[in-house]
């Protein structure tokens, strides 16, 4: 499974969403997005990727897209 | 509105004197009082009755936020106060006490949940600083199971919950201590500072009173604990704060424990208590005390009714509330911790007040 694939997975399995959401998807932006599921999903990718995020970038990590931009941050490439 | 939370953010939130602190509280909250009084009617109605109009406060020269007119919390259960349209909510907090009570509405929206979040951040942060720490949760994860009985305590652990990783419940379904995994993970974690959070009156019940029973220790070499709420059961058996944290260090080894003040109105610019058992206000919040008799501002060490102030509340008119507490402010910029800001005691609900726990509070959508 590619790096893209498994960042995917991790929003698709913790929110239930299709993968055509995903570009657009935002945080409060479904029902399973909401503080619960923020953490969940904290906790897939740190799983999937074997990081840890800093505090601040929990705060900050408010959509699929910005995402992105805190996993390079990790090193982890996409 | 002029005022924007960015332009405080990012430093010490005890890091104000009295001048800096009463110049930022004062146009803050003037710029707050402006806000809602536009974009609520409730508020502008309630307002105008008690007869204060922001703008003609500002233009005769009023700027004192003791004169800014209070909320009683209890007409967030009479009326739909917000101050952003319905399709820009997001998340409804709701509070209440026992079944038959009415139902306080907290109308949240996106840049209102962040902020709550980053502020948390930072008054947390200031106290465990940013990496994420070992987390032990002194409660059961059946709050999390049930997204429907999302409480304020479910939200009070989830909003703890970031500053920790490798979280546990420590307590299962029947309320009983997991004992053999929360060895386990301590033997994991030896030598790490452990984060522990959970509610005060669970926290005595079902675990200090289990581990004294047992006669046992945790041994936890560098703890800190964050407890809320549920102090009345506890004064019915006359343990106080110090009593607590002792207690607190008997069973589980070197913790500190932190008691922290705060409601579901004004969730993210919490009080906690310092090492010496004094509740501080941050850069954030402020409190005043009301004289019983005529609303007076009290002077310190003078018991009445708790007004708490919050920069934090734009999408609804909660940014200065009369609470159904009892307290007295101990002083000003003077704590032995070297925090700056107001410090105070909190001696309980006002007799006569509707009861009303932070414990029993749910959130729905």
């Amino acid at each position: 499974m590619t790096n893209l694939e498994k960042y995917n997975n991790a929003f698709i399995e913790t929110f239930g969403v299709a993968e055509e959401q995903l570009e657009s998807l935002l945080y409060q932006g479904v029902p399973e997005w909401d503080s619960i599921g923020h953490m969940q999903l904290i906790a897939a990718l740190e799983d999937a990727f074997d990081i840890m995020f800093d505090t601040d970038d929990i705060i900050g990590f408010s959509s699929y897209e910005i995402g992105k931009t805190y996993l390079k941050k990790y090193e982890v490439e996409l | 509105m002029s005022f924007s939370l960015s332009e405080i953010t990012g430093g010490n939130p005890y890091g104000l004197n009295k001048e800096e602190r009463t110049k930022l509280l004062c146009s803050a909250l003037s710029d707050l009082t402006k806000n809602h009084y536009e974009k609520s009617e409730h508020y502008r109605k309630i307002t105008d009755a008690a007869g204060f109009d922001p703008y003609k406060a500002e233009a005769a020269g009023v700027s004192a936020i003791e004169r800014l007119p209070m909320l009683p919390v209890r007409l967030f259960k009479e009326y739909e106060l917000r101050s952003i349209p319905r399709e820009e909510v997001v998340k409804t907090m709701t509070s209440s006490g026992t079944s038959g009570q009415a139902v306080s509405k907290i109308y949240l929206d996106k840049e209102n949940v962040r902020n709550q979040t980053l502020v948390l951040s930072e008054i947390i942060g200031s106290l465990i600083g940013k990496k994420r720490l070992p987390m032990l949760i002194l409660d059961t994860d059946l709050i999390k199971k049930d997204r429907a009985m999302f409480s304020a305590r479910g939200a009070g652990i989830v909003g703890l919950s970031m500053f920790g990783r490798e979280h546990l419940y420590v307590l299962d379904e029947n309320m009983e201590l997991k004992t053999a995994e929360l060895e386990e993970y301590l033997k994991k974690h030896e030598g790490e500072t452990i984060l522990l959070f959970g509610f005060t009156f669970m926290i005595w019940q079902h675990i200090v009173a289990v581990l004294r029973e047992r006669g046992v220790c945790l041994n936890i070499a560098n703890g800190v604990l964050f407890h809320m709420g549920g102090w009345k059961k506890l004064q019915a058996q006359a343990v106080d704060s110090l009593t607590f944290n002792a207690a607190v260090r008997e069973v589980m080894g070197n913790v500190s424990s932190y008691n922290y003040y705060g409601m579901v109105e004004q969730l993210g610019s919490i009080f906690f208590e310092c090492e010496h058992g004094h509740m501080h206000c941050s850069i954030y919040s402020d409190v005043i005390i009301r004289r019983h008799r005529d609303f007076s501002a009290a002077d310190i060490g003078e018991k009445g009714v708790v007004e708490v102030l919050s920069l934090l509340p734009t999408s609804y008119p909660g940014h200065i509330l009369l609470t159904e507490d009892e307290g007295e402010i101990l002083g000003e910029d003077d704590c032995p911790c070297g925090r700056l800001g107001k410090y105070f005691k909190i001696h309980g609900r006002i007799p006569g007040a509707e009861i009303r726990g932070c414990s029993d509070t749910y959130e729905k959508r």
